[in-house]
Formats: structure tokens, C-alpha cells, sequence
């Protein structure tokens, strides 16, 4: 595949994994959070962490949007959904989040809620324009790089007076919630955080360009690589982290020269600043709130708000206490060190927000990583014998 | 009188008509139907003589029977359609067992205002792919359902076959040592499909590899069937599903090499740009066999010759493993599992 084989070059990765080993300090430990799951899917999929010498570790962050939406929100849309004018659009892996005493949108559905799975806004706009007696709410999610799209609809929805559309905007900021991760009071309950440096979300800075993570490098003190989704972007952002680490750097460089520049996409930053203002707080699941970590409709489009037009009530739901994503997320405890991991919770029953998607922490460890163990034991068994 | 007998007797119109309830009710629309679509359709001996049921000769040994049902949407799709699919997947059932299939039944649900048109393609697609398989449909129902109460039309079919003699494929059959053989290039069928699924259709070449495998599989016993543990088709779950599926039934584990399974180049994009694993989407032409290393030549060799089976390739070995893991060495030279899906593969959001 032209654009795709280039970056799966396995013998250009060991090249660039012997350049890590030279270059990296075996006196002391790096620790680097990718950001994205997309980063952590690339990592387990492709086996990265093999590569890599054992003092060169990778700690799995939030940044999977099904992951981080709170147990409330799911509630709320669900409650939604049950209300008989309603049609409720949603991304297809939003299907089987849980919410309350073990609810999910796939069960409302079943229960005669009229959900529907679309792969785009757009589809959601067709279906308010095709069936004008139902009340349409799309149920908006996603980082900074799918926000412009929800945009889009919304341009869209008014210019073509559609007066039975709306959005339950659940839209959420990378910068703020790296910021999070760094200083929120629950990292000082959970003592010292391990992190060297951080791997940026190249589709967020496709968007938002890198520029709005100077000020978050130069205050933390933390260098950050925006880097692309392929296996060799990943290993390539790694090198120039380690690379900065010894020159006692820490800056933000742009991997992904290929589609990210400093200032970013500012016609899609412009439409999503006509439509999207900041939260002063939002819950972030295993996170806790977020200062300015999420966006909502400006109020002079209340009517396309679905949370305003319907009076949609966020109900406090609290995650299972034994659950350990917040420690997790940030780095201080590994999925492995969860009691709930792989006995109540597993892809299948997610209990915690880095189970829910593919993408998250637990779950990519799951479906990759935990087998590393016992095969590890299981050939040193077979060494011993 | 003569105006009444006029108006009774309803034109059976398929080029204009469409499904309606009296399709389904036991008179005479019903049997213009049967007569009209499917026993035309399927036309043999037994279909002919009308009954509920078919008599038929089983040669003596011992027999095998499937049954299965179909609701793939949208019913027609590049390279094959519902109807197609059930006649396929019914026969690669009945093969995997290393058995000749002899027989099928075909059960339709039909929900109201289905075209009669689109339900003449399937059936004479259906006819044409049992006659091509030498597997007739010698007898089936007909439900129809009030709109809204099905998704088109379902399928369900059955199928009996016999299994030479002396052969004894078992799912528990797998040893430490034996190679993994898939018959051609995965993912063709998942992708197919899903480039004609409302609100996700996109351009691509791809068409479904939806085949009877039993000629193959015929081909496969004589070169090396006291060598063969097992056979599967990897449908629904992909290869991925299949391979965790034998492992855990013969309590053994897998290691496979990403790079010597067989991928057409357009699938491998569908999957990249909808963020889906190609081991996970599904196959209707294709089979794993774990076979003994001693017989693994002779049985490659012996799909490649068949055209079903030209991009054959060895892709693993089974080993011992406690844990039953199906771990893949990646392109990229890294180790990871191949797990089970969870829940169904969707696109991702970003």
C-alpha cells in the first residue's frame, strides 16, 4: 500500500530501535505516555515494545474518547433515548459502554429505544432530514480532531433550517487533559508520577497544529514528539524523545512533518470556535473533572443542544471503587496491577474506562500484552527443562 | 362466474410484484410462489413430487448434518448474495468434516413488500450454485412476516453429507508440531460486504470469496487425508476466532507469521482505513487445516493445484501451550497475541 508499507518497514525499526538502545542512559529509566490510543493500539498490534530496550518503557495514557466519557453521560443519553420522540444517532463503539448497574445504549435498544449506529454526522443529519416527525439527537464524541465535523453538521442543520436536529455534545481537549494527568490533586494522592516526556496525537495537531503544547512542555518541564499512527512514527517519536532526555531538552518536535504544521488546520479551528465554547469543568471517566477539558454549544444555539432543548439531567455515577484507570491513565500503576483486571473485567465486562474501547489501556494490553508474561514463563520453563 | 374465476386466480407478477402476507399463508399465493420462484429455482426429482419431505439414499458409513441460518445485509453483494452464501457456507460446513455433501433443505423468512424480483435472483442463484456444487435442495419452507419484523429475507439451511471411510476429523486434534495451512487471501468477503453497507459504501474491486469448498477438500483427503487433524472455515470472527477457537478445543497454542498470510492488497487498505483487523473479518471461501508435519507438503500441494486454493500458503504451527495463545510475529518483527473479538468489529471513531 503506497503511504502505509513505508512506515511498517520492520528492519528501518530495528535500525531505529539500535539507535534508542545506543543512545539510551542504562543507568536510569525513560518513562513516555503516548497520549492517543491509536498510539497504543499501534504499539501492541505491532508488538513495539519488543523492540525496544527493557529501561525504554511506554505507559498507555487516556486518550481514547469512548474510554473517557463518564458513566453519567451514558446514563443521560441513555434516559434520552427511552423518551419515545427521540432518535438517538451514535458512533458504533459507544454501543456497548456501560453505564449504570450494568446498562449500555446496545440494551436500551434492545429494550425499544430507537438508537441507530452511523459512521458519520452527516448520516445523523440525513436521518433528521428524511424522518421530520422524530426529534434527531447526534451523540457527539471525540477529540479535537473529530469536533470540526460535529461542526459541520451544525452549519449544515441551520443553513438548511432543520428544526428537529440536535447534538449532545460530549467533546473533549487534549492539552487540558495532559495538563490533567500532570497536576490534578489526585496526582498528588497517588504520589510520583513516572513520566519523561510525552508522544503526541498527530490527528489532534492535524487540527490544532503543536503549538498549543509549547506552553504545557516549557511549565512541566516535559518534552512532547506530535507523532503519526504508524508503527515507524511511533518508534521514530521514542528515539526523538530519548534524544532529548540526554541533551536535557525538552521541547515540542514534530514528527509528523507529513500533515502537522504549529498553527494547524485554523479554518476547522475557526468553524469549531463559532459553534463550541470551553466547559468550565467536565468529568473525564478516570480522570475526575477536567478543568477546561471539554467543549459545549455556544448558547445562541441552544436550540441544537440536545442537553438544553430536552433539559438532559448528568446523574453522578460512580465507577466501581476497586477500579484502579485513574491510576492507570496517569502512569503510576500498570493494567496488570488492577485487581479487576482479566477476572471481572475484560473486554467483554468492562468495568473501567480503559477496558471500554479497543483502544484503551487495558483493553490493548488485554488483547496484546498478556500473553508477554506467561510466555516469558513459560520459556524460561522450557530453558530450565 | 367467468369474471370471478378471473379475479381469484391472482397473476403471480414477479418483475412488479412484492411479498405480502398471503405468501406466507398456506394457499394458493403461497403455492404460486413455491411453484413461481423456488421450485423452478431449485428444479429436481424430489422438489417435483411435491411432498413435505424428501426419501432419499444415503450410501452406508457414517453421516454428518449442519444447519444453519443467514441474515448478511444487504442480501446481494459483490460476488454472491444471501441466497449464495447459504448454499456455500451449508456444503463448507458439511466439508470441513472431510465429508461429501449429499443434500440440502432451504428455509425462507420473507418480510411483507419484499420484492419478488430480488427473491427470484437469490433462488436462481441458490439453484445455480447447488447445481454447480452437485448438491440439489430437495425440500424447504416458506414463512412470510409482517413488514418491519424481519431484515429482507432470511435463510436457513440444512445439509447432510458422508464421510469417507477411515477418515475422523476432530476439532480436539491438534498436536504441538502440526502446520497451519489457510487456503487463499483473508478478509475478501468481510470487506465485500461492508463496501456495500448503508452509510459506509466505499469503491473497491473486492468481491466476496463465497465458494463450496468440497471439491477442494475432496482433493485434500486424497493427498494426504490420514494426515489431516482438521479442517474449519474461518466465517464470522476471521481466522483470528478460528484459530482461538481450535486452540482452546484442543488445548494446544498457535504461532503464526503475519507475513506469510495472504492478504490482497485492497482488503489490507479497507481494513487500514476503517480500522479493522483483517484476522478478524470474515471468510466464505476459504479453510484452515492443521495437518500433521509429515502430510503438511503433500496437502499444500494439493490445494495449490486446485483453483480454489492458489494463494494457499503455511502460515504457523501449532505448539504446546498451557495458556492456549495464538501469537502472531508481527511484520514489524514484534510478537503479539491474536485474540478473540470482542462484541462485534466496528469502525473506530478517529
Amino acid at each position: 500500500m503506497k503511504y502505509i508499507d513505508e512506515y511498517r518497514d520492520g528492519s528501518l525499526a530495528k535500525d531505529v530501535a539500535r539507535q534508542i538502545t545506543a543512545l539510551a542512559d542504562p543507568a536510569r529509566s525513560y518513562h513516555f505516555m503516548e497520549f492517543c490510543g491509536g498510539h497504543t493500539h499501534a504499539i501492541s498490534r505491532y508488538g513495539l515494545e519488543d523492540l525496544l530496550p527493557a529501561n525504554v518503557r511506554m505507559i498507555h495514557g487516556p486518550g481514547c474518547p469512548v474510554c473517557v466519557l463518564p458513566i453519567g453521560r451514558i446514563d443521560a443519553a441513555i434516559a434520552l433515548a427511552m423518551r419515545p420522540e427521540i432518535t438517538l444517532c451514535t458512533y458504533g463503539d459507544l454501543m456497548r459502554v456501560p453505564g449504570s448497574n450494568g446498562s449500555s445504549l446496545l440494551k436500551a435498544k434492545a429494550a425499544g429505544a430507537d438508537i441507530r449506529m452511523v459512521y458519520s454526522t452527516l448520516d445523523a443529519l440525513q436521518i433528521g432530514e428524511a424522518e421530520p416527525d422524530r426529534e434527531v439527537v447526534f451523540f457527539a464524541i471525540g477529540f479535537e480532531t473529530t469536533t470540526p465535523t460535529t461542526a459541520l453538521a451544525l452549519k449544515a442543520a441551520i443553513a438548511r433550517g432543520l428544526g428537529n436536529f440536535s447534538i449532545f455534545c460530549n467533546h473533549v481537549l487534549t492539552p487540558a487533559a495532559i495538563q490533567n494527568i500532570l497536576e490534578s490533586p489526585d496526582v498528588r494522592k497517588l504520589g510520583t508520577i513516572k513520566i519523561d516526556g510525552f508522544i503526541g496525537p498527530a490527528h489532534v495537531s492535524t487540527v490544532i497544529g503543536t503549538e498549543p503544547y509549547e506552553f504545557f512542555a516549557e511549565e512541566f518541564r516535559k518534552p512532547v514528539v506530535v507523532a503519526g499512527f504508524e508503527p515507524l512514527d511511533v518508534i521514530q517519536a521514542i528515539l526523538m524523545l530519548v534524544r532529548q532526555v540526554s541533551d536535557g531538552r525538552h521541547e515540542v518536535e514534530n514528527q509528523y512533518i507529513r500533515a502537522v504544521t504549529a498553527l494547524g488546520n485554523e479554518k476547522a479551528q475557526a468553524e469549531v470556535a463559532n459553534f463550541f465554547e470551553l466547559r468550565e469543568s467536565f468529568e473525564w471517566r478516570g480522570l475526575g473533572e477536567v478543568p477546561y477539558g471539554a467543549l459545549r454549544l455556544r448558547p445562541q444555539y441552544a436550540a441544537y443542544d440536545a442537553e438544553k432543548r430536552f433539559s438532559m439531567v448528568t446523574p453522578a455515577a460512580k465507577d466501581n471503587p476497586a477500579c484502579e484507570c485513574g491510576a492507570i491513565l496517569r502512569g503510576v500503576k500498570k493494567p496488570a496491577d488492577c485487581k479487576l483486571f482479566g477476572t471481572v473485567c475484560t473486554p467483554d465486562t468492562p468495568m473501567g474506562s480503559c477496558m471500554v474501547s479497543s483502544e484503551g489501556a487495558c483493553a490493548a494490553h488485554w488483547a496484546y500484552g498478556r500473553f508477554r508474561e506467561k510466555v516469558r514463563q513459560v520459556d524460561a520453563r522450557r530453558a530450565v527443562a | 362466474m367467468n369474471m370471478m374465476i378471473k379475479a381469484y386466480k391472482r397473476k403471480f407478477d414477479v418483475a412488479n410484484g412484492r411479498i405480502d402476507l398471503s405468501h406466507g399463508a398456506g394457499g394458493r399465493a403461497m403455492g404460486q410462489l413455491i411453484e413461481g420462484i423456488f421450485h423452478k429455482a431449485f428444479d429436481n426429482d424430489w422438489l417435483r413430487a411435491g411432498n413435505d419431505q424428501s426419501a432419499f439414499s444415503v450410501p452406508g458409513g457414517r453421516m454428518v448434518m449442519t444447519t444453519d441460518g443467514y441474515v448478511v445485509s444487504p442480501p446481494f453483494f459483490p460476488g454472491g448474495n444471501i441466497g449464495t452464501l447459504a448454499v456455500h457456507g451449508t456444503i463448507n460446513d458439511i466439508a470441513m468434516a472431510g465429508a461429501v455433501p449429499l443434500y440440502l433443505s432451504a428455509s425462507f423468512i420473507i418480510e411483507e413488500g419484499f420484492p419478488l424480483v430480488d427473491l427470484e435472483r437469490i433462488a436462481d442463484s441458490m439453484g445455480s450454485a447447488s447445481r454447480e456444487a452437485g448438491v440439489p435442495i430437495i425440500t424447504g419452507d416458506t414463512k412470510v412476516v409482517e413488514r418491519g419484523k424481519a431484515d429482507g429475507v432470511f435463510i436457513s439451511t440444512a445439509g447432510i453429507g458422508m464421510v469417507p471411510d477411515g477418515l475422523d476429523l476432530r476439532s480436539d486434534a491438534a498436536r504441538p508440531g502440526d502446520a497451519v495451512i489457510i487456503s487463499g487471501s483473508i478478509g475478501d468477503h468481510g470487506v465485500a460486504v461492508m463496501s456495500k453497507r448503508e452509510n459506509l459504501e466505499f469503491d473497491t474491486d473486492i468481491v466476496s470469496d463465497s465458494a463450496a469448498l468440497h471439491g477442494l477438500v475432496a482433493d485434500m483427503v486424497a493427498a494426504g487425508g490420514a494426515h489431516i487433524r482438521l479442517m474449519r472455515d474461518p466465517t464470522r470472527g476471521g481466522i483470528a476466532a478460528t484459530l482461538n477457537e481450535i486452540a482452546s478445543q484442543s488445548r494446544v497454542g498457535f504461532r503464526i507469521d503475519e507475513e506469510a498470510i495472504p492478504m490482497k492488497p485492497e482488503v489490507a487498505a479497507a481494513c487500514e482505513f476503517l480500522g479493522l483487523d483483517p484476522l478478524n473479518v470474515a471468510n466464505e471461501g476459504k479453510l484452515v487445516a492443521v495437518v500433521a508435519p509429515e502430510g503438511a507438503d503433500a496437502v499444500l500441494a494439493a490445494i495449490h493445484t486446485h483453483p480454489l486454493g492458489a494463494e494457499a500458503a503455511l502460515i504457523g504451527h501449532v505448539v504446546a501451550d498451557d495458556n492456549y495463545f495464538v501469537q502472531m510475529l508481527t511484520s514489524f518483527g514484534g510478537g503479539r497475541i491474536v485474540d478473540w473479538l470482542s462484541g462485534e468489529q466496528l469502525p473506530r471513531i478517529c
